[in-house]
């Protein structure tokens, strides 16, 4: 397969994959922001949703105060912040048009039908109502999209490098949440969770879909530690870190076992995963959750550049 | 000027052919017929057969308009048809190869000396360069237009990059797909193993260093070239790479392309882009859709591409004029298709004929395509012709005249019901090593504007689907 073609697939799943990921983001800010104040705190949501989009220099050059009104125009229509829902969808429907050959019809229709809805959503003087709604549009146009992949894709090297994508950038996303996050989840200050601490908690959960997860996998009330085990360490849990990599690791031996060659990108896959797979969560805390994260996050940037290096250029 | 009706004759009856469509129209509510035009320009959008209009940055992806009313052509006129075309390209890809080996044309003052080596699409690169298999033209698209029952008249040929036939192939599926039943009574040719035939044709003109299984490939300009979406979508339908000049690089005389296992050797390159693009060491230097070194790996025979380089000599509408003596000159038969009258007006008698006469003529510029700078006379207002005549006293040999034709016209459904409106047709001639393959039927345009001869897409024109009755 084309080099660019790979790269493209690849860029075209992440991209969904981030539209999504910024929906939840929005989502889970525009619900605690929505809190009484009593419940809010004095912690801003509208930072917090800035940094764990990762764009808060982005959005200091371009806005002042993070409230409601700027936030949302910066991360869901801005046409000048790179990682807008609305750039991510052009970025990835300009990708899909590149590489139609290697899509199928419905992966097709999924992303360019997604474009041209898109377009129906008038971003100025858009009510909460109407917001929610654009929302719930990204996730279910990444829903489709995803759904498509997964059913209609042969399983050949298109799949692998789509999939791919999902999971480096799904990873990437967990670990950010985890970044801003990490101070509400460490144990030591053993508080018994007063209910602005519950709505962080679930905030967390939520964001990565999973705050149903959680009582299942847990059957207790929301803990912060193990909110940690379940978005880093609990391989049920198609957010966590440990999956995404199960994942990876997965793809990247389909490619290896399918070119006949194994490389940097695989070894390096490997060997987080084994990591993730040997830690314990008490050890990450005696450690330190956040240098966890910093690692981590360090980590998953080099099997980036490596699977560039290795196939996509 | 009353137009050849392919429906109905001039006292008002069907023909034939037309009959079962024509009682169909008969019945068939206009609110049925305009709910599946909706549907036709939904599925159109969906699947994204949009194309981009060149200078108009508001609406850059466009639709083609899709008119749902077939146009019929009987096996017997198709059959004509055929043998025509074939012959046509024959004598093209024999002329191209005289004009770029021994000249011989030239020396028997056919065609005039300067009309070729002072025509910016001859490739003096090519002189004496042999290509694979003596062929150039392996796609061709050969625009015809009807004037009455008998006679095609050839309007243009398309010898470099035609486009258009992935309109053929989706109109057809669209038809199917929204009347399902109108393909129960007719017994329409299947247009659909065009790809098939294209990949047979592509493979047959691999080099001849080329593997036993020889590497296709699409090379595009890149998703902002107005013929994009053809080009992936036939790159998917041959199961060939679409590739960009960035995807492939010439090392050793040959050519290979990037891919994720590492360099892949490419054998035929079924090209989309000008010959203008294609190397910027040999062509236009700044141009980054091509690929360095692409023209040695072409000289050393590493390489096919398709069609060849230079091939625009053929289509050019000046050397169009002389194509009833081409014709005669390499195959010592006379053209089964006719030639539109043409003056050229690079020759003072013809000019000053077409100056007297402008409004009754259409004007074209001897490299224009896509119906840009194009004057038709009775259409035109006073300004317009002043313009052209202006135009036409600076810099002569840049235009040819021809009569204004009275196009066929079909029934077509418009705002206002359903009325006659223009057509041509383009029907595409793929020329292999081992044989000539045409798929029965093209791509019919229509004018859809009232009383409007210009059918390009560029300029408000639709698409219809074409059918070869098999019968």
């Amino acid at each position: 397969m084309l080099s660019r073609t790979a790269d493209n697939l690849y860029w075209l799943s992440r991209y969904v994959e981030r539209a999504e990921c910024l929906a939840r983001i929005l989502d889970v800010a525009s619900r605690l922001a929505s809190l009484p104040a009593a419940y809010g705190g004095s912690t801003n949501e509208w930072e917090s949703a800035v940094a764990t989009a990762g764009c808060v220099d982005a959005f200091a050059a371009a806005h002042g105060e993070a409230n409601e009104k700027t936030v949302t125009e910066f991360l869901a229509f801005s046409p000048d912040n790179p990682s807008s829902i609305r750039n991510c969808l052009e970025i990835a429907r300009t990708n899909a048009r590149s590489v139609r050959t290697a899509l199928t019809v419905e992966m097709w229709d999924a992303i360019n039908g997604a474009w041209h809805d898109l377009n129906s959503f008038d971003a100025r003087g858009m009510s909460r109502e109407e917001f929610a709604r654009f929302l719930g549009f990204v996730k279910e146009a990444s829903l489709r999209f995803d759904g498509s992949a997964y059913r209609t894709m042969l399983r050949n090297d298109a799949y692998w490098f789509s999939r791919l994508g999902v999971y480096v950038e799904r990873a990437d996303a967990t670990a950010r949440i985890l970044d801003v996050k990490y101070h509400v989840l460490l144990p030591e200050k053993e508080r018994v969770g007063g209910p602005l601490d519950y709505f962080q908690w679930a905030s967390i959960l939520r964001s990565v879909s999973a705050l149903t997860s959680y009582h299942w996998v847990y059957r207790e009330s929301v803990k912060p530690w193990l909110v940690a085990d379940l978005l880093i360490l609990n391989r049920q849990m198609p957010h966590s870190l440990a999956s995404c990599y199960e994942n990876i690791s997965r793809y990247l031996d389909d490619l290896a076992a399918f070119y006949g060659r194994q490389g940097n990108s695989q070894r390096i896959a490997r060997t987080t995963l084994t990591k993730l797979s040997n830690a314990r969560m008490e050890q990450i805390f005696q450690s330190g959750l956040h240098e966890f994260i910093n690692n981590f996050v360090a980590d998953n940037n080099r099997l980036s550049a490596a699977v560039a290096e290795q196939y996509l250029v | 000027m009353t137009a050849y009706d392919e429906m109905r004759t001039a006292a008002g009856a069907v023909r034939p052919a037309y009959s079962l469509l024509s009682n169909w129209l008969g019945t068939v509510p206009k609110d049925v017929l305009d709910y599946r035009r909706r549907e036709a320009e939904f599925i159109f959008r969906r699947i994204g057969i949009t194309f981009a209009v060149y200078g108009d940055a508001a609406a850059q992806e466009r639709l083609i308009p899709f008119d749902i009313i077939p146009r019929i052509l009987t096996q017997r006129e198709w059959d004509r048809l055929t043998r025509g075309l074939i012959q046509r390209v024959k004598a093209i890809n024999a002329f191209i190869g005289d004009i770029y080996g021994k000249r011989e044309i030239l020396s028997a003052g056919i065609v005039p000396e300067e009309l070729i080596y002072r025509n910016p699409v001859f490739r003096p690169e090519m002189n004496g360069k042999p290509v694979p298999h003596d062929l150039y033209v392996m796609i061709a698209g050969i625009d015809v237009v009807r004037v009455d029952e008998n006679d095609f008249y050839v309007l243009e040929d398309n010898a470099r990059t035609p486009s258009g036939v992935s309109y053929m192939l989706e109109n057809r599926e669209i038809m199917l797909r929204l009347f399902p039943e109108l393909f129960i009574d007719h017994p329409v040719a299947p247009v659909d193993n065009y790809p098939d035939e294209l990949l047979a044709t592509l493979k047959s003109v691999a080099p001849l260093t080329a593997s036993g299984e020889p590497t296709v490939v699409l090379l595009t300009p890149g998703i902002h070239n107005s013929a994009y979406f053809e080009h992936s979508f036939l790159a998917d339908k041959l199961g060939v790479e679409l590739v960009e000049g960035r995807d492939l690089f010439v090392k050793n005389g040959v050519v290979w392309m990037r891919t994720t296992e590492g360099p892949k050797r490419v054998d035929v390159i079924y090209r989309r882009i000008d010959d203008d693009f294609l190397d910027p060491l040999v062509f236009r230097p700044d141009s980054e859709l091509g690929v360095p070194g692409l023209m040695s790996a072409y000289q050393s025979g590493n390489v096919t591409l398709a069609n060849a380089v230079g091939t625009g000599i053929a289509d050019d509408k000046a050397v169009y004029s002389y194509m009833p003596e081409i014709m005669k000159f390499y195959l010592g038969e006379e053209p089964l298709l006719k030639n539109v009258p043409t003056w050229r007006c690079r020759e003072p008698d013809h000019l000053s004929y077409v100056l007297d006469r402008l409004d009754e003529l259409v004007v074209k510029e001897v490299h224009g395509s896509g119906g840009y700078g194009m004057l038709i006379g009775p259409a035109a207002d006073k300004n317009t012709l002043d313009l052209f005549r202006v135009k036409l006293k600076h810099d002569p040999s840049n235009f040819i005249a021809q009569p204004t034709l009275a196009l066929s016209t079909c029934p077509t459904f418009v705002e206002q019901g359903i009325a006659p409106r223009h057509v041509d047709l383009r029907p595409f001639v793929l020329t292999g090593r081992d044989k000539v393959r045409i798929v029965p039927g093209g791509l019919t345009r229509v004018a859809l504007k009232n009383g409007s001869l210009v059918v390009n897409s560029s300029q408000g024109g639709g698409t219809k689907d074409t059918w070869v009755l098999d019968r």
